[in-house]
């Protein structure tokens, strides 16, 4: 049935329909919302679920924790600070190998304070064993959220939906949203191997003494990486029930294209519009849409890029002292290739400045002057950034 | 140890390797001592000398191994036990002289004296030097039973 | 022995594996004649190695010589001695 809903609402109605059985959250700007319509779900009966109220994130992920531990489906959602507060327990989530899904509403962190969107936050806890998959429309919320818990307890590894706050989570957009009855038949009832059970005692969390602590990182970075082939496949049976899949990468008109945009979330749909603008004129322009962050989908990275002459790797965040996160891990996926394309990191949209077609053309016409000429004079450009208002 | 190497002109390292550790556990601990500066931070696979502080711990662990050809076995036993056989010892009953100068069964720096007999690395006045400087008042006490050991330290 | 993932223990109980007494200078010695059955030491005694009883029974596969029980009785009917095996 279509609906017009806010990106928010069809993470809550997603979760919903997964029959999430705990939820622990805190609200927190623009996250708020799920939060909200959860709660309302479970109080009119809805939602048969728990809901876990706590006085802070680290605590609601802790509850998930403890909850995914008795081998139910737990479910948090967070935001900027909120995800940062929490970033302890991430490292434990994942560690304990339980399947959490949590959604993140992407927002700027501070200093200085900004509710607005940015990705800072959910790229600066990359490294913390959670899958990560970015939503470029409310559609794809709803849809990435369902997958991610098929994905989640298939694999033993929490997952994180990540959608840029407030341009998703308070735009109302048209959403297909399916029946219970299809996402039961593509969403089985969860069962955890190892579920806490005084009849059944096990220890979880135990000491990692440096004979054992490495395995057990090798084990977890094997399974983060080989996740790649499990969120195809759940995506391919997704679209099967469906009739919508997004892939590990999206490849939008780039097959021919010299110049290559590279970006993640709501700024691909821009990019489309660029990008077929930019065509009707002759121009050789395309987009490659990365879905999953983590795992980093190297070989289909190369794949989709290593034809271009020039890439153009479009991001809201930056690792300070270094570059934009996509752009460090694009460079260095093309690490031991023998022909790598071009790139130049575009650092756009923080904290919510808009990102307008003007700014994106921008970003492509410097990419064009380096596949031209074949060299780049500025790795990293801050696009749309007032530079009187930093000028020494 | 390794201070009193450092006083006589070596360049020294000395660390633990924490386990789950509480007071009486078993631990280890490794010194480096040389002519020459010491840049590795690997642990010692392959040492000169092996100094055991608890004869219990003989039969748990290979206290010897690895042990260099050459190499000493430094244990704090009242007797030498049956599977360091055809190894190089010293003995000395640490515990008890600890016990009797210093009035509890810590044997470390009564061991010291053990170690400077055996290896003859270190002087017994450099390693008394080291324990006044660390201990103060409790000085007197532990040079004395480093003294002890150094002389009744029996190496066979 | 195969890692299971996010380090779970599966086997109930086989901290007892590890058997704690296998290191120690002093071990307890009970004098039952001393001993009221009182239950202090096997309350105190941090690794549960001693039983209940009048008088008590001390498992020396775990116990670390720690005294703590001879100093928690109240009638000093257990001494530390040297050199006990188990």
């Amino acid at each position: 049935m279509m609906r017009i809903i806010d990106g928010n609402e069809a993470v809550a109605l997603a979760a919903k329909l997964a029959r999430v059985k705990v939820i622990s959250a805190y609200p927190i700007t623009p996250q708020t919302t799920v939060v909200e319509k959860l709660a309302e779900y479970i109080s009119n009966g809805e939602l048969d679920a728990e809901f876990i109220k706590v006085e802070s994130e680290h605590s609601a992920m802790s509850a998930c924790i403890g909850a995914a531990a008795t081998g139910v489906r737990a479910f948090t959602a967070t935001s900027s600070q909120g995800l940062l507060l929490m970033s302890e327990m991430l490292y434990v989530a994942s560690g304990l190998r339980l399947p959490i899904v949590m959604t993140n509403a992407n927002r700027s962190v501070s200093a200085p304070l900004s509710i607005w969107c940015d990705q800072q936050d959910s790229m600066t806890v990359r490294d913390s064993g959670w899958i990560q998959l970015y939503c470029e429309n409310n559609q794809e919320i709803l849809d990435t959220t369902i997958q991610a818990f098929r994905i989640a307890e298939e694999l033993l590894l929490p997952v994180m939906v990540c959608y840029d706050g407030y341009i998703l989570s308070h735009t109302l957009e048209p959403v297909d949203c399916p029946e219970q009855s299809e996402v039961d038949a593509f969403l089985p009832e969860y069962h955890y191997p190892y579920a806490l059970d005084p009849e059944k005692p096990v220890t979880m969390g135990p000491v990692g003494v440096p004979e054992y602590y490495m395995e057990f990182r090798y084990l977890l970075q094997k399974a983060v990486q080989e996740s790649k082939a499990k969120i195809v496949e759940i995506d391919h049976e997704f679209k099967k029930r469906f009739g919508r899949g997004y892939g590990i990468l999206e490849e939008y008109r780039s097959d021919d294209a010299e110049v290559v945009i590279l970006t993640m979330g709501s700024l691909s749909s821009s990019c489309k519009e660029i990008v077929d603008s930019l065509r009707q004129r002759g121009e050789k322009v395309g987009l490659v849409k990365l879905k999953s962050f983590r795992p980093f989908p190297t070989e289909e990275i190369i794949e989709a890029l290593g034809r271009a002459k020039a890439v153009a790797v479009v991001e809201k965040d930056i690792s300070l002292g270094h570059a934009g996160g996509l752009f460090i891990d694009t460079a260095a996926a093309f690490v031991n290739t023998r022909e790598a394309p071009l790139m130049i990191n575009f650092i756009c949209g923080l904290a919510g400045r808009d990102v307008t077609s003007a700014l994106l053309e921008q970003a492509v016409r410097e990419t064009q002057r380096a596949a031209e000429t074949g060299r780049v004079e500025k790795k990293i450009r801050w696009l749309g950034l007032q530079e009187k208002l930093v000028e020494e | 140890m390794a201070e009193a190497a450092f006083l006589e002109g070596n360049y020294c390292q000395a660390f633990p390797f924490f386990g789950a550790e509480r007071r009486g556990a078993p631990v280890v601990a490794f010194t480096r001592i040389d002519k020459r500066p010491i840049r590795t931070h690997e642990q010692v696979y392959r040492p000169n000398y092996v100094v055991v502080l608890d004869q219990t711990l003989v039969e748990s662990v290979d206290v010897a191994a690895g042990l260099s050809p050459g190499g000493i076995v430094i244990l704090n036993s009242k007797k030498a036990p049956e599977n360091l056989k055809g190894k190089k010892i010293a003995i000395v009953d640490a515990t008890k002289i600890a016990i009797e100068t210093l009035g509890v069964p810590i044997t470390n720096t009564t061991m010291l004296g053990a170690l400077a007999k055996a290896t003859g690395v270190v002087s017994l006045e450099s390693i008394a030097k080291v324990i006044e400087k660390r201990f103060g008042k409790l000085a007197e006490k532990n040079i004395n039973a480093a003294k002890r050991a150094f002389e009744e330290t029996v190496i066979s | 022995m195969k890692l299971k993932p996010g380090a779970v223990i599966t086997e109930p109980g086989n901290s007892e594996k590890y058997e704690t007494g296998g290191w120690r200078t002093f071990c307890p010695s009970v004098d039952p004649a001393k001993c009221t059955g009182c239950g202090l030491c096997w309350l105190f005694c941090p690794e549960a190695a001693i039983s209940k009883g009048k008088p008590p029974k001390i498992d020396l596969r775990y116990c670390k010589g720690c005294g703590i029980c001879a100093n928690e009785c109240p009638v000093k009917a257990i001494t530390m001695k040297e050199g006990c095996r188990q």
